[in-house]
C-alpha cells in the first residue's frame, strides 16, 4: 500500500514536470506545425539563467523566498529575448517549407544554442539547491518529499488550465483556433497571422525557459541537459498527439506513472519504459492519443 | 547520353586510398577510416531521404551493428573481423526487417519520431545492461581477419583501414546499381508523390520497407567498422544526437550522387577532429550555422555545387 502510494505520488510529480517541459512544445507545434528541437536549448537557457540569477540573489543576502521570483524573472527574460530573435531572425523565412525541413532548421538552432550556452556559462555544472529545500517537506510511506514538488504540481495545473482558458475562452484564443484551422483563410479575414505566430513562439519559448527554471533547483545544471530533456518532451508530445494540450497532459500522466512504477519495481527499465510507452502508443494510434485524421492530398 | 563517371571515380578513389594507405600518417589514416565508416552510414540515410522519409533514429542500427560485432568479439571470443561484420549485417537486417513492418506505415515527422523512440529504447537498455559495460561500453580487440591474426603485427592498422575502404567501395557499388534499378527509381517517385505511385500499381510501403532495411544494414556495417577501427563502443552510438549527426551529414551531402555521402562525411569528420582540437566549445555552433546555410542556399546539398557546374559546362 505504502509503495503504491509512493509510486502514484512520484508519478504525479514526474508527470507535472513532464507537462511543464512539454506544454510549450505542443503549443508551438499546434499553431505553427514546427516540432521545435530548439525547445531543449530554451529549457537549458532557462535553467542556466535561473541558476545564475537565483544564485546571485541568494549570495547578495536578499530574502531567500525571493529567489523563486528571481528564477521566474530570469526565465521570462530569456523567453522574451530568445523567442523573438529566433522567430523574427530565422523561422519566419522558413514558413511554408516541409515539416521535416523545419525540424532540421530547429535542430540547427539547437546545435547553435548548445554551444552558446557553453560559451556563456562554461562547462562546469551550476547548483542552486536552496530553493528546493526552502519550503519544508512532508512524509508519505517512510519517504520524504520536499514541498517544492507540490509547487511543481501547482505550476503544471496552473499552466495547463490557464492555457486551456486562453485557447477556448478568449478572443485571442479563438483567433488562434482559426489560424490553426486555415492559415490563409484567417489571413484573408483580417487576422494578422505573422503576429499570431510571433506571439505563439515567444510564449512557447518562455514556457520552455520556465520549465528549465523550475527544474534548475532539482538538478545540477550542466551541458547536455537540453538534449536529455527534449527527447522526453518529444515523447510526451508525440504520445499525446502533436499539438494537443489535453493530449500532452494525459501523456505526461501516463509516462509519469509508468516511469515511476519502473523506477520502484524494476529500476533497470527506467529510461527504457518511457520510450516503450511512446513506441506502443504510436503503434496502436499512429498519430498519438488525441489526434485528428487528415485527408490525404493528391 | 553522356557516360556516368560515378563508377570510374569510385573505383579510382578506392584504389588510390588503398595505394596511399601505407604511407599515410597515422592520424590521416584514422581520419579517412572513420569518415568512410560514417560515409557508409550516410549512404543509407541518403537512400531513405531519396524515398522522402527521414529517420531520426539511425543510431539504432549504427549502435546495434557495433554491439553485435562487439558481443561476438568479447562475449563469444570470436575476434575475427569477417565474422563480426557478418554478425552486424545479420542482426541489423533482422531488426530492421521486423521494425520496418511497423515503420512502413509512417511518414514525415511520425516516421522520424517512431524511429527515434526505437533508438532511445536501445539506448535505455544498453545503459542499464551491466554485462555490456553499461554507459561506459567496452573495448574490442578484433584481432583476426579471415583466420589470420593481425593484432600486434606491423600491418594491423592498414588491414583495418583497407577493410573499411573495401567495404565502402562495395557499399558504393551496390548503392549505385540499386538507385539506378527499378526499385531505386521508384524511391524518387515516392518522394515526389506517393499516392500517384500507388495508382500506378507499385507498393509504396514495400519500397520504403526494403530501403529501410538496406539503409539499416549499411548503418550496421558502418557501426561495426567503427568498432573495429576505434576499438571501443558505448551506448552513445544509439543516442538521438548521433542520429542527428547522420541526418546532418545527409543534408550537407545531398542526395545527388552516391559519392556525395563520402565527401560529406569526410568534410564533417575533418571539421570535427580539427574543431575538437582547437575549439571544443564552438564546433556545434559552426555545424548549426553550416546546416542553416545549406538548408537556405543549397537545398540539394554540397553535391548540387558539382551538378550546377557540370550543367553550365
Amino acid at each position: 500500500m505504502g509503495q503504491l502510494a509512493a509510486v502514484l505520488l512520484d508519478g504525479l510529480i514526474y508527470a507535472s514536470w513532464l507537462f511543464i517541459i512539454a506544454v510549450g512544445l505542443t503549443l508551438i507545434y499546434g499553431v505553427m506545425k514546427i516540432l521545435n528541437i530548439a525547445h531543449g536549448s530554451l529549457y537549458a537557457l532557462g535553467a542556466y539563467s535561473a541558476a545564475s540569477f537565483g544564485g546571485y540573489w541568494l549570495k547578495q543576502g536578499y530574502p531567500p523566498m525571493g529567489s523563486y521570483a528571481a528564477m521566474l524573472v530570469a526565465a521570462i527574460v530569456v523567453g522574451l529575448i530568445a523567442g523573438p530573435v529566433i522567430e523574427r531572425g530565422l523561422l519566419r523565412f522558413m514558413y511554408g517549407k516541409d515539416e521535416i525541413v523545419l525540424v532540421l532548421v530547429t535542430y540547427a538552432v539547437f546545435l547553435i544554442l548548445e554551444d552558446f550556452v557553453k560559451l556563456v556559462w562554461g562547462v562546469d555544472p551550476y547548483f542552486i539547491a536552496q530553493p528546493y529545500g526552502l519550503l519544508g517537506s512532508f512524509d508519505i510511506a517512510d519517504l520524504t518529499y520536499p514541498n517544492y514538488n507540490l509547487l511543481l504540481f501547482c505550476a503544471a495545473v496552473f499552466l495547463g488550465v490557464s492555457l486551456a482558458w486562453v485557447l477556448t475562452r478568449t478572443r485571442q484564443g479563438k483567433m488562434l483556433a482559426a489560424v490553426i484551422h486555415d492559415r490563409e483563410m484567417s489571413a484573408a479575414m483580417g487576422i494578422n497571422v505573422g503576429r499570431v505566430y510571433f506571439i505563439t513562439f515567444t510564449v512557447g519559448a518562455m514556457l520552455g525557459a520556465l520549465g528549465g527554471a523550475l527544474t534548475a533547483p532539482m538538478i545540477s545544471v550542466q551541458p547536455g541537459i537540453g538534449a536529455e530533456t527534449i527527447v522526453l518532451a518529444f515523447a510526451v508530445v508525440v504520445i499525446g498527439g502533436l499539438g494537443s494540450l489535453p493530449g500532452a497532459a494525459l501523456a505526461a500522466l501516463l509516462v509519469g506513472v509508468v516511469r515511476s512504477a519502473a523506477v520502484h519495481y524494476r529500476p533497470e527499465l527506467d529510461l527504457f519504459s518511457i520510450y516503450l510507452v511512446m513506441a506502443v502508443v504510436l503503434i496502436v494510434r499512429p498519430k498519438g492519443l488525441f489526434s485528428v485524421q487528415e485527408a490525404r492530398k493528391i | 547520353m553522356k557516360k556516368d563517371p560515378t563508377l570510374a571515380i569510385l573505383t579510382a578513389a578506392s584504389l588510390i586510398l588503398l595505394a596511399i594507405g601505407p604511407v599515410l600518417p597515422r592520424w590521416a589514416m584514422f581520419l579517412i577510416n572513420v569518415s568512410l565508416c560514417y560515409g557508409i552510414v550516410v549512404l543509407g540515410m541518403m537512400l531513405l531521404m531519396r524515398t522522402g522519409v527521414v529517420s531520426f533514429g539511425h543510431g539504432l542500427y549504427y549502435c546495434l551493428g557495433a554491439y553485435a560485432s562487439g558481443t561476438i568479439d568479447q562475449v563469444y571470443k570470436i575476434s575475427d573481423m569477417s565474422v563480426m561484420l557478418l554478425a552486424a549485417v545479420l542482426v541489423t537486417a533482422l531488426a530492421s526487417a521486423a521494425l520496418g513492418l511497423l515503420l512502413r506505415k509512417y511518414r514525415d515527422i511520425f516516421f522520424a519520431m517512431l524511429s527515434l523512440a526505437f533508438s532511445m529504447i536501445l539506448y535505455g537498455l544498453l545503459v542499464k545492461t551491466s554485462a555490456l559495460g553499461s554507459s561506459d561500453g567496452f573495448n574490442i580487440t578484433a584481432s583476426k581477419i579471415a583466420g589470420i591474426t593481425v593484432a600486434g603485427t606491423a600491418g594491423d592498422r592498414y588491414v583495418r583501414y583497407a577493410l573499411t575502404v573495401v567495404c565502402a567501395f562495395l557499399a558504393g557499388l551496390f548503392m549505385h546499381k540499386y538507385v539506378n534499378s527499378h526499385m531505386g527509381r521508384l524511391a524518387l517517385a515516392i518522394r515526389d508523390n506517393e499516392l500517384r505511385v500507388e495508382y500506378m500499381g507499385a507498393s509504396v510501403s514495400n519500397v520504403i520497407h526494403v530501403n529501410y532495411v538496406i539503409s539499416a544494414v549499411l548503418a550496421g556495417i558502418g557501426g561495426a567498422l567503427v568498432a573495429i577501427a576505434v576499438g571501443h563502443i558505448d551506448p552513445e552510438m544509439a543516442y538521438w544526437t548521433t542520429s542527428g549527426e547522420f541526418v546532418f551529414v545527409g543534408i550537407l551531402s545531398g542526395t545527388g550522387s552516391i559519392l556525395a555521402p563520402f565527401l560529406g562525411a569526410f568534410i564533417f569528420e575533418t571539421i570535427r577532429s580539427f574543431a575538437y582540437e582547437y575549439s571544443p566549445n564552438t564546433w556545434q555552433l559552426a555545424l548549426g550555422i553550416t546546416m542553416l546555410m545549406v538548408i537556405m542556399f543549397l537545398p540539394g546539398g554540397l553535391w548540387s555545387l558539382f551538378m550546377r557546374k557540370r550543367k553550365a559546362a
